[in-house]
């Protein structure tokens, strides 16, 4: 456990199979369970996909736990990091959406849900919830909004981000092809939904040739005004 | 102490943070007593509808005994934060100048190269963030609701040396800690009526504010109005002055400032050193970059510039170089 939790920050080395000298090992209360999600904004829509495998270490303990979870009618979020923390923290938002439709009489919406997770993420400061956090939805207007947090609770509203152990190796290429960033002389086309999708899954593809912690299953959730859509695209195995 | 009974230092000391849960709405709202030092009548029906914000500590071997959270024994942390940036402030002829860049770095990746790292609290003050990404946000929301909460109930806004001194007092139990805050408070203060019943030191007043050459307030009868810059750190710092830059580009920011800035900077001339400054520091730091903004703040309110990519203005540097290169070797 301790050093797959070094591994997350450092280029994998192999520091176990050589003597290093005498080492404290200490309990630590984190895991890192890998996992890559991706959300993507459109004019008026939402995707937000991740890949199934739940691996520690060497191992993997399961190739099918998805890591989106659905909120509302109009919210995804997708958790990556450690799982414990990840089904921790979806029981919380299920709890406060639950609390807040009971006083409110209405739904919460993309927006307020991102706020109210900062506050979650931020009232455990000392004490992080190690989770890295993507919501994607449809705000007030229809439109699609994609909002990314850190583990603390610092977010911002996004057209695309990639978060979990591939982010580094997804967001320079949505940059790319969603930004058009880096890119001179090109017409900058807005996404539609078939295109975006494709774009999702080669993506992961990608992600999954060069990550050992993404992999065997792709889970897209495609979030449009007539609901959620949940697709299961297989990915490698190995 | 007047003020260790204000913030009830004395009953705290023994147990620093509660250990418990966000949602235990039972325990005491300890970080709610700061906020709401005179308010503590309300505090029971707050307390149904106000979001309680505890902080949870991990549970240490000695939990009994005072420990700070940011001792040996707390857990190791396995991510990195967003740090790295460079903002700058300064107040010239036409008012207040605030600067900053837009990247977010965590670690060596670049988090987020489109951050808004100014904010604007009301329609006359700025804050410029820099420390670590989600410490700014959140004292920043919290910041805007103390200061809403105040103008509501006394109906008159509160000075920007109240609010720095008011922020400076809600960070002060987190003095220690991890948390890393440090913001420029940059506004004008509007001419009140009833100056006595400000929350500020009437005593306490900066050397460079009372000895400017030029006139710079537009009611020169009242010293307390007028554009004002003041630094507030969570280490406790609470500076007011003419001009501030920090962040890990800052040192570049300060070496531009400092070569270009006067009092009688006109407009045009004040934001292009701005942007200099921020561009020069973004070159050579590499935790700055990406983008510049720029707010001015005037005793109308704050207006935004449109947000600038810096990399245009790198190859235009670029293309000028080269010009002159080829120039001077033509001459020779």
């Amino acid at each position: 456990m301790f050093y797959c939790v070094l591994g997350f920050g450092d280029p994998g080395k192999m520091k176990d199979y050589h003597y290093t000298g005498p080492v404290e090992h200490k309990f630590s209360p984190y895991a890192f369970n890998g996992g890559t999600v991706l959300a993507v904004a459109g004019e008026d829509f939402a995707i937000v996909a991740s890949d199934t495998r739940l691996s520690e270490g060497y191992s993997i303990h399961s190739r099918d736990s998805p890591k989106c979870y659905k909120l509302t009618d109009t919210t995804v979020i997708g958790c990556s990091g450690f799982h414990g923390d990840c089904l921790t923290l979806t029981k919380i938002i299920d709890a406060r959406l639950k609390m807040y439709k009971h006083s409110n009489n209405k739904t919460m919406t993309s927006g307020a849900i991102a706020a109210m997770l900062s506050t979650i993420l931020y009232g455990r400061r000392f004490f992080p919830y190690y989770v890295y956090n993507i919501i994607g939805g449809l705000d007030e207007e229809g439109k699609g909004a994609v909002y990314s947090f850190d583990p603390v609770g610092s977010y911002q509203r996004d057209t695309y981000k990639a978060g979990g152990s591939a982010s580094a190796m997804l967001q320079p290429l949505l940059d790319n092809q969603i930004g058009f960033k880096n890119m001179e002389g090109v017409e900058q086309v807005p996404l539609t939904q078939d295109k975006a999708v494709q774009l999702v899954k080669d993506v992961f593809i990608s992600a999954a040739e060069r990550d050992v912690y993404t992999g065997d299953a792709l889970r897209v959730c495609i979030i449009t005004k007539e609901g959620i859509n949940e697709q299961t695209i297989p990915l490698r195995k190995d | 102490m007047a003020l260790e009974d204000i913030c009830r230092f004395k009953d705290r000391h023994h147990k620093w943070f509660p250990f418990s849960s966000l949602e235990d709405t039972d325990t005491s709202l300890y970080m709610m007593d700061y906020f709401n030092l005179r308010w503590r009548g309300l505090r029971t029906s707050e307390k149904n509808s106000a979001i309680p914000l505890d902080f949870f500590t991990p549970p240490s071997a000695n939990s009994a005994s005072f420990c700070l959270p940011n001792h040996s024994t707390t857990v190791r942390r396995p991510f990195p934060l967003s740090h790295g940036t460079t903002t700058l402030g300064f107040i010239f002829q036409g008012g207040v100048i605030a600067a900053a860049d837009t990247r977010a770095s965590a670690g060596g990746l670049v988090a987020c190269p489109a951050v808004h790292k100014i904010t604007p609290i009301h329609s006359h003050l700025v804050v410029t963030s820099s420390g670590s990404g989600a410490d700014c946000m959140l004292w920043e929301r919290i910041l805007t609701r103390e200061i809403r909460l105040y103008q509501l109930r006394h109906r008159r806004r509160l000075s920007i040396r109240g609010t720095a001194k008011l922020l400076s007092f809600m960070l002060h139990p987190f003095k220690g800690t991890e948390v890393c805050v440090a913001l420029t408070l940059c506004g004008w203060d509007k001419e009140a009526g009833d100056c006595a019943k400000d929350l500020e030191d009437s005593y306490f007043m900066s050397d460079e504010s009372s000895s400017a050459d030029v006139t710079r307030i537009t009611d020169s009868t009242s010293p307390k109005s007028g554009p004002k810059l003041i630094y507030v750190c969570s280490d406790g710092a609470r500076l007011q002055g003419d001009i501030f830059s920090v962040g890990s580009g800052s040192p570049y920011a300060y070496g531009v400032l400092d070569g270009g800035l006067k009092w009688s900077l006109s407009k045009d001339e004040a934001i292009s050193l701005a942007r200099e400054a921020v561009f020069r520091a973004t070159h050579r730091d590499a935790y700055s970059g990406n983008n510049v903004d720029l707010f001015h703040i005037t005793a109308q309110g704050w207006s935004q510039r449109k947000r600038e990519d810096l990399k245009e203005e790198y190859y235009r540097d670029m293309e000028k170089r080269s010009k002159d290169r080829r120039g001077k070797i033509k001459r020779e």
